[in-house]
């Protein structure tokens, strides 16, 4: 079980999650100290690990439009956060599966900071509250990419194969 | 089959594709800009422990232009610049623009500009707006630096998913002062910021046959401010004008075009024959509105330029309006000319003197304050006109400014009065 630790709005974009001022960092051991810079209160709360593993950012719809920026995703999963959003934009959840970045779409999900959530194989459960969402299923085109554990292994193991 | 079902069939070597099924097509090319510091990184991660030499599979189909931070506005970019250099050296990459007054500029006029990508292709490239190049009939969409990674080293796009497609209908010519910029802004406040996610937008009607390539790449440029995966137009007889005559393309030009039976989700019909001049409000896209609703507006920053609107005609509409007169008191106003060539072309042209002479400062073809690196930053609370695409809060390096997007005359005729002004009333 995983506490909300903040409830955004819709249209989250990658320069609300990663500033275009920060992109000629691009390390993921650097990334994390950028994420929602501009967010003061909440950036320094990440950045001084005030959150367990697993916590749990909710997002309305498109979360995640804009810039294909790897960094709005690699500077989450620095911190070990999870996404649960109504939508999300189309460049965000493939970074995400590819790097590995925790994403469940849940079009009704109900949720407000502070609340604990479980994230089950279909569905998002709010204890807080006791009501259960629905999870639409990520795209069947990416799963082999999920079950290597990410682009990376997934492309080294094509790789090989045809070497 | 719709455009992209075509080329996606090609392209993965089927007879036929329909929407949802998984293909891996060939990358006929990948594009990336000083992001290829880090694709670089994941690349050399695919390679580890597997005893494979680390080469790209395709120099000849991968193209990298320094766009974003030039000249490099940091040590930081620098050695990114110099690390991409490296590799680019390594590799025998040849679709390589460096940092250069001649042969630089902007990713998405670079490619068409150099015939880099052609009717029918499946172009990758790690920026969002790479759905720019649909305006040469091209399958073109952004993706991350893991995925860029992943395609240099297979030569193809893994586990894609084939998209619907929204068919918009055009018709209607431009009233005076309005053009393919204002249609774009009206289509994405229609159907929203999320309104064409995972899906493509393919454009036909009698205003697209009579648009420019120029005002394509604009329309195709923003089609992912819709969520849209790519814009394409099919390409047609302006599009083999284009690469013959500007872009010096000799060889065959074979279109694609879709079938009469083509299936689409949506249809959606604009007429813009009586379409007003269409501002783009903070903070959102597709908080739309027709422009006497914000007419008015102080605004501090002007930007004319970047990948949707920094072209000839761009330039050309701008000056005429600037000609013989003064930015106002007050604001500043940049010009970025998307490429070198276009820059050089808006020298021959006297444009670059009528910026000038207005008090506009002239910039190196570059993304510049578009992303809010460099070049252009806003103050606290200040507020931009400009013709780049996204108006997201913080997107000009100020998380409490304000950017207003419209069309290259608009954001002319708002220069010299200092306020958002109608360029049809000037």
């Amino acid at each position: 079980m995983s506490k909300v630790i903040i409830k955004l709005e819709n249209d989250i974009s990658t320069d609300d999650i990663y500033p275009g001022r920060f992109m000629a960092t691009v390390l993921p051991t650097e990334t994390p100290q950028f994420a929602f810079f501009d967010r003061t209160e909440f950036n320094a709360q990440l950045k001084a690990k005030a959150f367990p593993a697993g916590s749990i950012i909710v997002g309305g719809e498109n979360f995640g439009c804009g810039s294909s920026r790897e960094q709005a995703c690699s500077t989450l999963k620095g911190h070990e956060v999870a996404v649960v959003a109504k939508s999300i934009s189309r460049i965000f959840l493939q970074n995400s599966i590819n790097l590995g970045l925790q994403v469940v779409i849940c079009p009704s999900i109900e949720a407000s900071e502070g609340d604990e959530l479980e994230i089950t194989a279909d569905q998002v459960l709010n204890k807080t509250t006791g009501k259960a969402f629905e999870q639409v299923k990520l795209p069947a085109a990416r799963k082999g990419i999920m079950d290597a554990g990410g682009l990376i292994p997934y492309t080294r193991a094509r790789l090989m194969a045809r070497a | 089959m719709t455009v992209v079902e075509k080329i996606l069939a090609r392209a993965a070597g089927q007879a036929s594709v329909k929407v949802g099924d998984v293909v891996e097509p060939k990358v006929d090319l990948a594009m990336s800009h000083e992001n290829a510091a880090l694709v670089i990184n994941q690349f050399q991660e695919v390679f580890q422990g597997t005893g494979i030499e680390p080469k790209v599979w395709d120099p000849s189909r991968i193209a990298i232009i320094f766009d974003h931070r030039v000249p490099a506005e940091s040590p930081k970019t620098a050695t990114n610049h110099k690390k991409i250099r490296g590799f680019v050296a390594a590799n025998g990459i040849t679709k390589f623009h460096d940092v250069r007054g001649d042969v630089g500029g902007i990713c998405h006029q670079i490619l068409p500009e150099y015939g880099y990508v052609r009717p029918g292709f499946v172009v990758l490239g790690t920026d969002s707006h790479t759905t720019s190049h649909g305006a040469l009939g091209a399958f073109s969409f952004g993706v991350g630096a893991t995925e860029m990674a992943s395609a240099w080293s297979l030569g193809i796009a893994v586990n894609i998913e084939v998209p619907a497609t929204i068919k918009v209908v055009v018709k209607g010519a431009f009233p005076p002062m309005v053009g393919p910029k204002d249609l774009i802004l009206h289509l994405i406040g229609k159907l929203t910021a999320q309104g064409a996610n995972f899906k493509v937008l393919e454009f036909h009607g009698e205003t697209i046959r009579n648009m420019s390539t120029s005002g394509r790449i604009a329309i195709c440029n923003m089609s992912v401010e819709a969520g849209a995966t790519s814009g394409i137009v099919p390409g047609d007889e302006e599009t083999v004008r284009y690469l013959r005559e500007e872009a010096g393309v000799t060889e065959a030009i074979p279109c694609v075009t879709p079938d009469a039976d083509a299936t689409y989700v949506q249809t959606v019909e604009i007429d813009v024959s009586a379409l007003a001049p269409q501002i783009a409000c903070p903070h959102m896209v597709d908080n739309v509105k027709s422009i006497e609703h914000v007419v008015g507006t102080k605004v501090q920053q002007i930007v004319i330029g970047s990948c949707t609107n920094g072209r000839l005609d761009d330039l050309a509409d701008a000056a005429a309006i600037l000609r013989g007169k003064k930015v106002a008191e007050g604001t500043r106003m940049l010009v970025f000319p998307a490429s070198s060539k276009i820059f050089a072309k808006a020298l021959d042209m006297g444009y670059i003197h009528d910026f000038m002479k207005a008090g506009a400062v002239v910039m190196n073809s570059g993304c510049g304050p578009c992303l809010g690196v460099h070049e252009g930053a806003l103050g606290d609370n200040e507020v931009a006109l400009s013709t780049t695409n996204r108006n997201f809060k913080g997107r000009m390096g100020n998380p409490t400014g304000e950017v207003y997007l419209c069309s290259p005359v608009v954001a002319a005729a708002s220069a010299i009065t200092g306020v958002i002004t109608d360029p049809r009333k000037g």
